[in-house]
């Protein structure tokens, strides 16, 4: 992992928990920043969903998971794949269409996926990633592995018919698998007020599973939620559910004009932006700033490699992409 | 040689296959307690336990997908789509998913699920419970698929399936469950993507697959009593499908049809017979053929039905078109 591991912090040590979380949230918006510019600049093909404004829930989240545990993502996926652990340098050129991508430039931004941090994929489905999470956990319970899986979905999910299928089985099941909604009020182009008739939280209560809604723009709120939720579902007492409030603060995708929204609605983004709250925090707590400043620099200084690794990067094989679209025999 | 019936020989394989490798696990509807709706998976519960024999809810975009993650996390899940009709309602997880996830992520994940499905007519279960969509599922680059018609190949097709890394949809039709055949004592698998001759001629090449493989002999039995030789080629899998057998004895006899119970338009025939003309367009003596399900959807009454599924009578004046 290129940032310091949460897990390793003993949980007496906060400050050193805060930096490291922090280091994380810094590591997705600083990514999604060049990312932006890069997706501006024509270096990035196709389309990029950016989780500006999100970042402490794949932050407070994942930094409640151990490294056995796996994730199922969406399309506003990177920072999952960043929190997870994916290398920056692959997880780069794999958005700039590289070889040497984590996904040899098959995918793209909607499926940066790594196996072996159990990083089961972004998704360009919206709820496609709730099955493939209950499999994953189903996988767990059948090999009494002790591992958890989470999904991360957004509240565009909730009217969609797996979303309810999951929450019977898991539920049914007892599978240890945590449900985290990224709820931004928006689905794609469409307010989810317009959209959803149920509230979340009601829902999962109703098939049985435990669910809080917390802060998703508080950091530690969200890790002490989630906290909670993988400690009871690895303890065997079945799926719980984690609905994070927060800001979509750029449009549905890059590029997108959002003439169907009040941009006033994030025109002062400090009231809700996590990073800069979490910034207010961590000097309350008595962190130097010079700490917090060290902790961009250095941020700053592994994205500045990543991308010049990215531009360095080679188109890929058709022929190896070709060969590969079933698994080689052994 | 034990007999046993064709059901029998698909719930031998999952008894083995789950026998040999702990990591094999089975759900769907109904397919535990009750045993199946036609009784395939039945005693897999007893022997096997309810952590790995799980009966699901009537949630088929759940059942696929929750296939795909746990064959992305170290099991290796057999699942059953009650009837084919149904695998509407999961082909995000087959489509978008199971069939991407290794080419999509780089290698790095494979996809080793099976599902199981019963196609086809022949009992009135009408519009809804009786097509054969196996060619939809054919055209998705990622998934295999095979379609027994035999007992041994039951049995060795569900095996080499299991053993697959990558998704393979093993189609099983419903009018062969109770067909009675011998199986070896110590069954082996089938490789997926080998063709089979299942009866030799010179005359005209008849590929087929599925339940209309007896039909297929017998028309060509039929024939052979006017001293008409049939070559009869079951495919046994789909994609991928054994194009060098094909072409070597099209090369023989110069003359092709393919007979199949789906529907004709854009369907397996359609395929066989377009690479057959591009690579082998000189071997032909006659246009080739097809005879499948005409270009509707399966009707209810019986004497519809008996009309809609490919006959003897049909695969024969079939065959005489292309032999005048």
């Amino acid at each position: 992992m290129a940032h310091p591991s949460v897990k390793s912090i003993a949980p007496a040590n906060g400050n050193e928990l805060a930096l490291a979380l922090y280091s994380v949230m810094q590591t997705i918006r600083q990514s999604e920043l060049r990312l932006s510019k890069l997706f501006a600049e024509g270096e990035i093909p196709g389309f990029i969903h950016l989780s500006i404004g999100q970042e402490a829930i794949p932050g407070g989240v994942i930094a409640a998971l151990e490294a056995r545990d796996t994730v199922a993502s969406n399309h506003r996926g990177h920072g999952h794949a960043i929190a997870k652990g994916v290398d920056l340098i692959r997880f780069f050129q794999e958005i700039m269409a590289k070889e040497e991508g984590c996904c040899r430039g098959r995918g793209g931004s909607m499926h940066v996926a790594d196996a072996a941090l159990g990083m089961l994929g972004a998704n360009g489905i919206v709820g496609a990633g709730l099955p493939i999470a209950l499999g994953s956990a189903l996988a767990h319970q059948v090999q009494k592995t002790g591992a958890v899986a989470v999904v991360f979905f957004g509240d565009g999910a909730l009217a969609e018919g797996v979303l309810h299928e999951c929450l019977n089985l898991a539920s049914l099941w007892k599978l240890p698998l945590v449900f985290v909604c990224e709820n931004n009020g928006w689905s794609e182009f469409s307010p989810t007020s317009v959209e959803f008739a149920a509230k979340l939280t009601d829902l999962a209560k109703a098939f049985g599973i435990p669910a809080q809604a917390v802060d998703g723009n508080d950091v530690f709120a969200v890790y002490n939620a989630a906290q909670e939720a993988v400690s009871a579902a690895r303890k065997g007492g079945g799926p719980w559910l984690v609905e994070c409030k927060t800001t979509r603060i750029r449009g549905h995708f890059e590029g997108d004009q959002q003439r169907y929204r009040d941009t006033n609605e994030v025109a002062d983004t400090s009231v809700v932006d996590p990073v800069t709250r979490f910034e207010e925090q961590l000097t309350v707590m008595g962190i130097a700033k010079s700490e917090i400043e060290a902790v961009l620099v250095g941020v700053t200084a592994r994205i500045d490699a990543a991308v010049t690794a990215a531009h360095a990067g080679t188109a890929p094989s058709f022929a190896a992409a070709f060969a590969d679209v079933y698994t080689a025999k052994a | 040689m034990p007999e046993l019936r064709f059901a029998h020989a698909i719930n031998r394989a999952l008894v083995d296959a789950m026998s040999a490798d702990a990591s094999v696990i089975v759900f769907g509807e109904d397919i535990a307690v009750p045993g199946g709706p036609f009784g395939v998976t039945r005693g897999l519960l007893e022997k096997f336990g309810a952590d790995r024999v799980r009966d699901t809810p009537i949630s088929e975009a759940t059942i696929a997908g929750a296939a795909v993650g746990a064959a992305m996390s170290g099991v290796k899940p057999v699942v059953e789509i009650m009837f084919m009709d149904f695998i509407t309602l999961a082909m995000d997880a087959l489509v978008n998913q199971a069939a991407k996830a290794h080419f999509m992520f780089g290698g790095q994940f494979s996809v080793p699920m099976v599902v199981r499905t019963p196609h086809g007519g022949g009992i009135g279960a009408g519009p809804q419970h009786s097509q054969c969509l196996e060619a939809w599922l054919a055209h998705v680059p990622g998934l295999k698929v095979v379609c027994p018609a035999t007992i041994a190949d039951a049995y060795g097709l569900l095996r080499a399936a299991i053993a697959d890394p990558d998704p393979v949809i093993y189609v099983e039709n419903r009018a062969l469950y109770a067909m009675k055949g011998e199986l070896l004592e110590a069954p082996t698998p089938v490789d997926i993507g080998k063709g089979k001759i299942v009866r030799p001629g010179q005359a005209l090449t008849l590929v087929t697959y599925g339940a209309m493989l007896s039909r297929c002999i017998e028309g060509a039995n039929r024939l052979a009593a006017e001293h008409i030789d049939i070559e009869v080629i079951d495919l046994r899998s789909l994609q991928p499908w054994d194009e060098t057998l094909v072409l070597e004895s099209v090369s023989r006899t110069h003359r092709l049809v393919v007979c199949h119970e789906a529907v004709e338009a854009f369907g397996i025939g359609a395929e066989i017979v377009a690479r057959m003309i591009e690579i082998g367009f000189d071997e032909f003596d006659a246009p080739p053929r097809r005879v499948a399900a005409p270009f509707m959807p399966p009707p209810f009454a019986p004497s519809l039905e008996a009309e809609f599924v490919p006959t003897p009578d049909r695969i024969i004046a079939a065959i005489r078109d292309v032999l005048a």
